[in-house]
């Protein structure tokens, strides 16, 4: 028998909120303490003895026992919501109190709970994914380093401060709380943060960067999953996601080769993904609120909805970048928006757009920059002026992915 | 066929429930083998890095065992082999090797007065 990928990781994150939420947010370290203890034994016993019936049941009930245990001998300080304190103070009310808190449902309020605890205002957006990531994911500092291109010694920082001011609290929070709609602005942008982190990011590795964005789909749907607490641009963030998630099979060939967007196999991607983003979008379309995860949505299904690369429908991609500019331009998405406008008038056209972006010094050294200029000189067949762009964005490259794909182009260049 | 009692010594926790994950399938794979080819008698028991040592003629009870982490017994398992060198053979695909840790491989003492090994 066989437990999936990650079951260790995952189940971290969920009984570290359970626990957190017997203990008190005070008593975090607590919490992580007797869950490392519960994986330590697992460990030990499952690697002589194979794996029990039921691992998932194993661990929950080693991290019960152990709850048990501290609460009995009261070495917390009070688990801070009142009703949950007096349940917890009395020997009748303890082992059922103790137990609903490890039930399925508890366990996803916590992780929620604990998700909107770790997007906290003083918290730095950076910190708050480091923070998603360790507590609720399972990751560890090194791990996280690894993903974010940081060093150790910065995460392990920016997760202490973080837990620090987690700490102050007393509880979880409160998703009755008056500040919710503001807290949950926070909550999604932390996971668009972490998924954009995955599907575009730095990491050189492959496999670290699928991780994240199975990570940020596991989190939004904690989060849609919850009929009181769904809004329409959360569906529409999860849709960004699965419709965006749904093309990663394709992004690189069998050797590991970065593979052009317009060169993609699109039977390689995830057609249950894309019906399944498709009708969260659907979903999302309620309410008068458009929101940057609307429109980023839309142009991804816009992508996913053409059966070949010259079925898409560019003019209305082009539309919807101008909306995407107009509620929340980013030299970024100017130059997404000048790409489609170069499909569809023409390679000049998309570098005049380029040339007029505002803010293009803050492309300096992101590397998609000199890699759109040389696809637009390339294709107007300026390859002497193209060859030079790839060798600037060559330099700009952060992983050898993204290299060899630049230096494919640069070849290429010179064969033309 | 004789049979011999793995002590597996030391105790490196890995650092993440990922690392754990991968760990703990690593030894599940290669006592499985083992046991598929029918070298395993017993898969054993792990034990937990702390206890008591009670010692000398006063009995003293004291918290241990006081060794390096590298040097405490973390759980035992007996397997059969042709010979020693076939048991040592056997031990070589254990991963707690990649965490600095030892295998100690001993014969069962035979009960009946036999050639032994």
């Amino acid at each position: 028998m066989e437990i999936e990928e990650h079951f260790f990781r995952h189940e971290s994150g969920r009984i570290v909120a359970a626990l957190t939420r017997l203990f008190g947010v005070g008593n975090l370290a607590l919490a992580e303490d007797v869950t490392q203890d519960a994986f330590c034994r697992a460990m030990e016993t499952w690697k002589l003895r194979g794996l029990p019936k039921n691992p998932s049941a194993w661990l929950m009930t080693v991290a019960k026992n152990r709850a048990l245990d501290i609460l009995r001998r009261k070495h917390t300080a009070r688990a801070a919501e009142p009703e949950l304190t007096r349940f917890l103070e009395s020997e009748w009310t303890l082992v059922p109190t103790v137990e609903e808190a490890f039930s399925a449902r508890a366990v996803k309020d916590s992780q929620l709970r604990m998700m909107f605890s770790c997007c906290h205002p003083r918290i730095s957006e950076e910190a708050q994914i480091a923070l998603i990531l360790h507590i609720l994911c399972g990751f560890n500092v090194m791990e996280i380093a690894q993903a974010f291109m940081s060093s150790h010694a910065a995460i392990e920082q920016r997760i202490t401060r973080a837990k620090k001011i987690l700490a102050e609290s007393t509880t979880l929070f409160d998703l009755d709380d008056t500040e919710f709609p503001s807290r949950l602005s926070a909550v999604l942008q932390a996971l668009y943060l972490l998924f954009n982190e995955g599907y575009h990011g730095s990491s050189p590795e492959a496999a670290v960067r699928m991780e994240l964005c199975q990570e940020a789909i596991l989190l939004i749907n904690l989060l849609i999953e919850q009929p009181v607490l769904v809004t329409p641009r959360s569906y529409a963030l999860a849709a960004l996601m699965y419709l965006n998630a749904a093309r990663l099979p394709a992004r690189l060939d069998g050797s590991d080769n970065l593979v052009s967007f317009f060169e993609q196999d699109r039977s390689l991607w995830d057609h249950n993904l894309i019906a399944e983003g498709q009708a969260l979008l659907d979903l999302s379309a309620s309410g008068t609120e458009l929101t940057r995860y609307h429109i980023e949505a839309a142009i991804a299904a816009m992508h996913t909805s053409a059966a070949r690369s010259e079925d898409t429908d560019w003019k209305q991609i082009v539309s919807l970048y101008d909306m995407l500019m107009a509620i929340h331009p980013s030299p970024v998405i100017a130059l997404n928006r000048a790409i489609a406008i170069a499909q569809l008038d023409g390679p000049e056209q998309g570098l005049r757009e380029i040339g007029v972006i505002h803010d293009l010094h803050r492309l300096s050294s992101y590397p998609f920059y000199p890699a759109a200029l040389g696809e637009l000189e390339f294709r107007r067949g300026n390859y002497p002026v193209a060859k030079a762009h790839f060798s600037s964005a060559l330099a700009l490259a952060r992983s050898t992915m993204e290299r060899n794909f630049l230096q494919r182009r640069i070849d290429t260049c010179k064969k033309s | 066929m004789t049979e011999f009692v793995y002590f597996y010594r030391g105790y490196e926790q890995p650092a993440s429930p990922d690392e754990m994950q991968k760990k703990t399938a690593k030894w599940m794979t290669w006592l499985k083998d083992l046991s598929d080819k029918g070298h395993v008698k017993s898969l054993g028991e792990p034990l937990q890095p702390f206890g008591k040592v009670v010692k000398g003629a006063k009995k003293q009870v004291i918290d241990g065992p006081y060794a390096e982490a590298k040097d405490v017994v973390g759980g035992y398992s007996i397997i059969v082999a042709k010979d020693i060198e076939q048991a040592v053979a056997f031990s070589l695909g254990c991963p707690i090797f990649e965490d600095g840790g030892s295998v100690e491989v001993r014969p069962i003492a035979p009960l009946e007065l036999g050639d032994g090994n």
